[in-house]
């Protein structure tokens, strides 16, 4: 078959609703966008883990700990699912890890804000993976069949991670007035960031209209922000703190709520390597993979004498 | 230093007795006790399984999707192997 028809067939499937699995044919762009994206995707849930991991030995309490201990290991989870699915469209582990150490790949910019105090993991917990839930489940019915299956075993495990952060927000909100304040300085720093989270505005998005063709995303960028804070603006009156927004304001006639701009500057600063903490990320990321490298090995070598054990034996 | 990858295992679980093994995902694993091990922290953190199987994915043998028409057309054209396909009279029952 000649590359038109195979691409006219390619994209009645995807407009029948058809998921495209990975043996099927694909143009080359799907094929690309999905590594890019999916593995971007994939390296933002490993380094997410290291803002939070940061409080691991202090948290508060013992129940706390194991909270946040589980949260971290679930994100561990979510990018190997997510390795994987990228793994059937032809890119090896290596190549993806390497690929975040140069900086060729990216991951969410939000991983590249410090974690100052215990309520930034409160905040982290509400906003982050709450903005994260939201992109997830428009993903769990995108058209790659092994992403979206990754996705629906994420945003199972996700529940949890957004309700213990909110937790730990209400307890200091219902707390001295200095932990109030804590909760307050929290929100107030990590908003703006998780609104960013969502990406450029529609306008500015050059891959949005390709990845609605194609079912990759559902919803644009900016649906989706809307959403987030319709969502959360209510969540932060229950706290009984403020979201750090003066045009922040329900809007009867649209039925959302209206909202001030976005830095974009800061966005682009971020994404571009110029963040607080992106050097930090990346060296830690190369420590470990340095620092791993002999365990790796190890484990070949060991399972290579087992298995020349194994033959021997039934020689 | 040794730059080997560690290969790729497809992973099945039986979530309880009674069900079959299904296929959960993959990972990375030097050989399959620790794919094993691997599995259980990977697909299985919060008590989805009871039994896990692990098989290298270069083992597993996949039909092409190119050839889908001559290998699942056949079925197409037999509806009488559907229940459907026999008239019978309604006030028939319990058939
Ligand atoms: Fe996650
Ligand atoms: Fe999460």
């Amino acid at each position: 078959m000649d590359i038109k028809s195979l691409e006219d067939r390619f994209e009645a499937k995807i407009a029948a609703g058809e998921s495209i699995e990975p043996k099927d044919w694909m143009p080359e762009k799907y094929r690309k966008t999905h590594i890019r994206q999916i593995s971007q995707h994939a390296h933002s849930e490993i380094v997410g883990m290291l803002p939070e991991g940061n409080w691991i030995t202090r948290a508060p309490s013992l129940r706390r700990k194991v909270a946040l201990l589980a949260k971290v290991q679930d994100e561990a989870g979510h990018g190997l699912y997510l390795y994987s699915a990228a793994e059937t469209l032809g890119i090896t582990r290596d190549e993806m890890t390497e690929q975040l150490l140069s900086g060729k790949a990216k991951y969410s910019s939000i991983f590249n804000y410090p974690t100052l105090t215990w309520a930034d993991i409160g905040a982290i917990g509400w906003l982050v993976d709450g903005a994260a839930i939201i992109n997830q489940v428009m993903l769990t019915r995108t058209s790659f069949g092994p992403y979206a299956r990754a996705m629906v075993r994420i945003c199972k495990e996700e529940s949890f991670h957004q309700r213990q952060g909110y937790e730990i927000m209400l307890t200091l909100c219902n707390g001295t007035p200095e932990q109030k304040a804590m909760a307050q300085d929290a929100l107030n720093r990590w908003w703006w960031p998780s609104l960013m989270m969502f990406g450029p505005r529609d306008a500015e998005s050059p891959h949005t209209e390709q990845s609605m063709k194609w079912k990759i995303k559902r919803k644009t960028n900016d649906d989706l922000r809307q959403q987030f804070v319709d969502i959360t603006k209510p969540q932060a009156d229950i706290l009984g703190i403020s979201i750090p927004d003066e045009n922040l304001k329900w809007n009867e006639a649209s039925g959302h709520y209206d909202f001030g701009a976005i830095d974009w500057d800061e966005f682009w600063q971020v994404v571009n390597g110029n963040g607080q903490c992106n050097k930090d990320r990346i060296s830690a990321k190369q420590k470990a993979w340095d620092e791993g490298a002999w365990v790796r090995a190890a484990a070949v070598a060991h399972a290579e004498k087992k298995a020349n054990k194994k033959q021997k034996l039934s020689a | 230093m040794n730059k080997k990858e560690w290969p790729l295992w497809e992973v099945f679980v039986r979530s309880k007795n009674g069900l079959e093994h299904r296929h959960f995902g993959s990972l990375h694993a030097a050989d399959a006790d620790m794919a094993i091990e691997n599995a259980r922290d990977v697909y299985t953190r919060r008590s989805e399984g009871v039994s896990i199987w692990v098989v290298q994915s270069s083992d597993i043998t996949a039909s092409n999707p190119e050839e889908s028409g001559e290998l699942f057309e056949p079925a197409k054209d037999k509806v009488y192997r559907h229940p459907t396909f026999y008239e019978l009279p309604d006030e028939l029952k319990h058939m």
